[in-house]
C-alpha cells in the first residue's frame, strides 16, 4: 500500500434511474489528504455520486480512480481502503456501541484494539456510552459511532455521505473539528452536504446540481470571490412597522430596475444586481438600491456592499447555470 | 473466518437480546404442537347409530351389541321403519343407519352369507369412511365370535362373502390406531420447517431495511460467508427447536421412539439447509420484511399442504404427487415418522435425505447468485 494519502480521479461519471439522470458526466479530482466537499441541495445526485464511489452501484458511464484503484475493476481491493458512511444511520441499533465497532473491525479482519489509534479521537467521545444500544443514542453520538465504524479498518479514504443532516447545531460543529483532525492524519475525505457554512470548512468544494457540477471545483474563498455580479445586503423597515416586512421589501427589490435577483439572507436582503461585479458597481447597486427602496417610503434604509459568500453564488449559478 | 464467527456471533446477539423474538422462537410453535397435535385428529368418538331390525332374532341383537359394546356406536333409534330411519339421518339424530334384514339368523346359521346395510351420512367423507372403517371392524369381530360359536365353514362362507366389509385390519407400529404420534411428528417437522424459513427470510430483509445490509456491502465480506453466516445460527437454532418438540412429544404425548432420535437429527441438519436457504432465495427477491413475509407465507402454505402431513399424498393427483417429490418439507416429515414411529435405518430414509440435499444443493447456490452486493 503506497504511504501517501489517496487520491481520487473521476471522468465522467453518469448514473440514470429509469428516466432521471441522477448523475451526468460529472468529473472532479481531489488531491491526496484533502478534505473535499461535495455541496448541493437535496435530491442533487450527492447520495448517487456517493454510492457509485462506495462500490454499491455501478456507474453507466464514466470512470474513476480512487487511490490508484478502478473503481468497478478492482472494487474488491478498493473496498478494504474506503470508509463509506450512508447518509442514513445504518448501524445495529440492538448492538452496544462496544459491540457495533468490534463487529465492524471484525468483519473487514482487524480488530479494535489495531484501529484503536485512529479512531481513538472520535471514539473517545462515546466511549462513555460504550455499552448502550446504538438506536439509544442521540444522533450526534450515533454519527460519532458511525464514523467510527468507517475507521476501525484504518481506510486511506473516507466517503461521508451527508453526516451531519439531522445533527444538532453542536454537535455538528464538533463533528466537523473531527474531520479536520482527519485531514491532518492523512486520511482523504469526501464530504457531502447540503450546509452552506459546513463548505467553509472543506479544502475545495464542487457545488452540484441536478445531478451536474456547477463550476470546476476550487477553494470556497475562491469559489466565492468568483461571484460575477454586484452584490448588496439590505435592510429596511416600513415606517411604524415593529419588525422588518420581508415580503414587501423583497417584492420592491424585486421591481427595482438593476436588480436581477433578490434573497432573504438571515436578517438581511441579498441584492445581486445586473452585470459583472466591481467595486464601482456595488456601489452603483447600492445607490440605486438606496433611492428606490427611499422613494418606496421605506424607512431605516440600510444598504452595503458585501464580501458573496458560497451560497450567493450557489443561488445565482442554480438562477444561471451557464456563468 | 474471523468475519464469519463475528457474524454468527451478531446474530446469536441479536437474538438472544430481543426478549420478544426469545419467546417468540419457542413459546408459539410449541404450544401450537402441544394444541394442535390433539386437535389434529380424525378419529370419530361417537356414532349416533339408527337400527331397523327386520330380523329381531337373538343373532341380529347380538350384532347390535356388537356394534355398542366398542363404546364407538350407540343406539338412539331402534325401528321397524325404514323410512324412520332416513329421516333421523337426514335431521342428522343418526349418523349411520344399521339395517339387518329378515331371515339374517336363519342365513347364518345355515351357512348362507348374510347382509346388512350400513348407511352412512357422508357429508364429511373422511369421517364416513372412518366410521365404515369402525363398522367393518366391529362385522369382523362379530364374524370371528361367531366362528368360535358356530361350525367353521359356516363362518368362513360369511365372512368370504362381504367383499368390501369384510376386513381384517391390523395396524403395524400403530396398534392402537392413534393419530397423535404421527400427527405430532408431522407439526413439529413443519414447525420446524416454518421457523427456519421464516427466521432466514425476515432477517435479511430486516437488514436491507434498516441499511446495515447496505453497510455490510461495502465490506470486504464475500456473499457466501454472508449467506453462510446468515445460516448457521438459524440451522442451531432449528435443531434446538427440534430437540423441544421432540421432548413434548416423547414426554407430553407419551410417544415411544421406535427408532433412533440421534438419526432425525442427523437428518434435520441435512434437511435445514434446504429451508434455510429457500429463506435466504427469498430475502434476495424482497425489499422489505412486508414482502419477505407474503413470499414466505406462500411458499410455506404450498409446502405444507404437498407435504403429506395433513393429508396422504398417495391420495393427491399424479401432478400433485410429482410436486410433492421435490417437496423437502414431505421428505423430512415422512423420514421422522418413519424413523421415530417404525423404526427406519439410515439406508431406509437415505432416499428422503438424499432428496432434500438435492432440494438444498439447487436452492443455495440460486442464492449465492441472485444476492448483489451492488445494485444497478
Amino acid at each position: 500500500m503506497p504511504n501517501a494519502p489517496a487520491s481520487v480521479a473521476v471522468r465522467g461519471l453518469s448514473k440514470r434511474f429509469g428516466s432521471v439522470e441522477a448523475l451526468a458526466d460529472v468529473s472532479f479530482d481531489v488531491a491526496p489528504g484533502e478534505l473535499f466537499g461535495i455541496v448541493g441541495p437535496d435530491g442533487a445526485g450527492k447520495s448517487t455520486l456517493f454510492r457509485l464511489l462506495a462500490t454499491l452501484l455501478l456507474p453507466d458511464a464514466g470512470t474513476a480512480t480512487l487511490d490508484g484503484l478502478d473503481l468497478v475493476r478492482d472494487y474488491r481491493a478498493l473496498r478494504l481502503r474506503l470508509g463509506y458512511m450512508p447518509g442514513r444511520f445504518s448501524l445495529y441499533p440492538d448492538l452496544t456501541v462496544a459491540e457495533n465497532l468490534a463487529f465492524f473491525a471484525d468483519v473487514f479482519g482487524t480488530t479494535v484494539a489495531e484501529g484503536r489509534a485512529i479512531v481513538e479521537p472520535i471514539y473517545a467521545q462515546i466511549e462513555p456510552f460504550a455499552h448502550r444500544r446504538a438506536g439509544a443514542l442521540s444522533g450526534g453520538m450515533k454519527q460519532k459511532l458511525a464514523l467510527s465504524c468507517a475507521l476501525v479498518h484504518r481506510p486511506r479514504l473516507l466517503l461521508l455521505d451527508e453526516p451531519t443532516t439531522g445533527v444538532d447545531a453542536v454537535s455538528r460543529a464538533e463533528f466537523w473539528d473531527v474531520l479536520a483532525t482527519l485531514r491532518d492524519s492523512g486520511i482523504t475525505t469526501l464530504v457531502s452536504t447540503p450546509y452552506m457554512d459546513e463548505a467553509a470548512r472543506c479544502d475545495r468544494i464542487a457545488l452540484v446540481q441536478d445531478g451536474r457540477l456547477l463550476g470546476p471545483p476550487d477553494t470556497p474563498d475562491a469559489v466565492a470571490r468568483a461571484f460575477p455580479a454586484p452584490l448588496v445586503e439590505v435592510r429596511a423597515q416600513r415606517p411604524g412597522a415593529a419588525t422588518m416586512d420581508r415580503v414587501a421589501l423583497l417584492a420592491a427589490l424585486r421591481h427595482t430596475p438593476g436588480v436581477a435577483r433578490a434573497e432573504i439572507f438571515g436578517d438581511w436582503m441579498h441584492v445581486t444586481g445586473a452585470g459583472s461585479s466591481g467595486p464601482s458597481a456595488d456601489e452603483h447597486l447600492a445607490a440605486t438600491v438606496r433611492d428606490a427602496l427611499v422613494a418606496a417610503g421605506f424607512a431605516d434604509v440600510d444598504v452595503r456592499p458585501v464580501a458573496p459568500s458560497v451560497e450567493d453564488v450557489f443561488l445565482h449559478r442554480m438562477a444561471r447555470p451557464d456563468v | 473466518m474471523r468475519a464469519l464467527l463475528a457474524l454468527v456471533r451478531k446474530e446469536i446477539v441479536q437474538v438472544l437480546r430481543d426478549r420478544v423474538m426469545r419467546i417468540q422462537i419457542v413459546l408459539p410453535p410449541m404450544v401450537q404442537l402441544l394444541l394442535l397435535a390433539q386437535v389434529m385428529t380424525f378419529e370419530v368418538k361417537h356414532t349416533n347409530l339408527a337400527v331397523v331390525d327386520f330380523d329381531r332374532s337373538t343373532a341380529s341383537a347380538r350384532l347390535v351389541e356388537a356394534f355398542t359394546s366398542t363404546g364407538r356406536f350407540g343406539v338412539v333409534l331402534d325401528t321397524p321403519s325404514p323410512a324412520r330411519a332416513d329421516d333421523a339421518l337426514l335431521r342428522r339424530q343418526a349418523g349411520a343407519v344399521l339395517a339387518i334384514p329378515e331371515g339374517f339368523a336363519r342365513d347364518l346359521r345355515s351357512g348362507r352369507a348374510p347382509t346388512v346395510q350400513l348407511v352412512l351420512n357422508a357429508e364429511d367423507g373422511a369421517a364416513a369412511g372412518v366410521v365404515q372403517g369402525y363398522a367393518a371392524n366391529v362385522l369382523a369381530g362379530f364374524a370371528r365370535a361367531e366362528a368360535a360359536t358356530s361350525p367353521p365353514a359356516m363362518t368362513q362362507r360369511f365372512v368370504r362373502a362381504r367383499p368390501g366389509v369384510q376386513v381384517e385390519t391390523r395396524r403395524l407400529f400403530n396398534p392402537t390406531g392413534a393419530y397423535r404420534p404421527s400427527m405430532a411428528l408431522g407439526l413439529l417437522a413443519s414447525l420446524v420447517s416454518i421457523i427456519g424459513i421464516l427466521l432466514t427470510s425476515q432477517n435479511i430483509a430486516r437488514e436491507r431495511e434498516i441499511g446495515t445490509l447496505e453497510q455490510l456491502n461495502v465490506t470486504p465480506l464475500t456473499r457466501s460467508t454472508f449467506l453462510l453466516g446468515k445460516m448457521l445460527p438459524f440451522w442451531a437454532l432449528g435443531l434446538l427447536e427440534l430437540a423441544l418438540g421432540l421432548l413434548i412429544v416423547r414426554y407430553g404425548f407419551g410417544v415411544a421412539f421406535v427408532g433412533s432420535p440421534l438419526l432425525v437429527f442427523a437428518a434435520a441438519a441435512l434437511y435445514l439447509p434446504a429451508v434455510l436457504g429457500l429463506g435466504l432465495l427469498i430475502s434476495t427477491a424482497a425489499q422489505t420484511q412486508q414482502q419477505a413475509m407474503f413470499l414466505t407465507f406462500f411458499a410455506l402454505v404450498t409446502m405444507l399442504f404437498l407435504g403429506g402431513i395433513f393429508t396422504p399424498v398417495r391420495s393427491m393427483p399424479a401432478w400433485a404427487q410429482a410436486v410433492a417429490a421435490c417437496n423437502p418439507v414431505q421428505h423430512f416429515a415422512e423420514t421422522i415418522r418413519a424413523v421415530l414411529l417404525r423404526g427406519a435405518t439410515a439406508r431406509e430414509v437415505a432416499g428422503h435425505l438424499a432428496a432434500t440435499v438435492a432440494f438444498g444443493a439447487v436452492v443455495l447456490p440460486l442464492a449465492v447468485l441472485r444476492y448483489r452486493k451492488t445494485a444497478d
